[in-house]
């Protein structure tokens, strides 16, 4: 079920001030963070994030299109390297 | 037999059958048709005169989205995905269940007809 409009959506306070904050500093640097549930919204466009994957860090830079999708959309969490003994690779992404 | 929107010709069911053989009508939006253009949804489609045909059309027009353009549509929210490289999106490409669902067993809608391993057993060897 989706989320109820009338609390607007889902934003990590703290992720939140990270960015202000990085903003005001003029610090281009990503910004590491484990909140993958956090919707992406329009201030967050043009910035670098590093996405935890319960392993390492994704690299994700927000473009204008992702606006309103979750962060964790972006950094795969799970690794497929193919089946044993088929012949032809799984496709590349 | 009518013809609305080009393609679609609806046969001798009732109005409001014939009108879900319109890309993007279901039994909801086929109703809320019949009721706008002022037309009885149980009588035979082929008995519709050339202004409700026109009427209904001049709705669909303006309200809807179907047939071509709500294909394009579909299409086009799929590619976005693709291109931001989202998780829907990988999944699109694999041909996957895009919504969470189990992939051990079932989704065959989505992977097609089962491609036997040979040398594999019911429980997987390690």
């Amino acid at each position: 079920m989706s989320r109820s409009q009338k609390k607007g959506p889902y934003v990590d306070e703290r992720l939140y001030q990270k960015i202000e904050k990085s903003r005001k500093s003029g610090n281009r640097e990503p910004i590491k963070t484990w909140s993958r549930d956090c919707t992406i919204i329009p201030d967050f466009v043009g910035i670098n994030f590093l996405v935890h994957t319960g392993n390492k860090f994704a690299k994700v830079y927000i473009s204008e299109e992702m606006v309103g999708h979750k962060l964790g959309e972006f950094a795969p969490t799970r690794t497929f390297k193919g089946h044993s003994g088929r012949s032809k690779a799984a496709p590349a992404k | 037999m009518p013809r609305i929107l080009g393609v679609d010709l609806p046969n001798d069911k009732p109005t409001h059958i014939s009108l879900r053989y319109i890309y993007g009508i279901g039994p909801t939006t086929s109703l809320r048709l019949c009721e706008e253009a002022k037309v009885d949804p149980q009588r035979r489609a082929r008995d519709l005169s050339d202004d409700e045909i026109s009427r209904i059309a001049g709705i669909l027009d303006r309200e809807f989205t179907v047939e071509g353009p709500l294909r394009r549509q579909i299409q086009q929210n799929i590619a976005r995905l693709r291109e931001i490289s989202s998780y829907r999106g990988s999944r699109h490409r694999r041909g996957l269940p895009v919504r969470g669902q189990r992939t051990k067993t079932n989704a065959r809608t989505r992977k097609g007809p089962r491609k036997t391993v040979a040398g594999k057993k019911g429980v997987k060897d390690k």
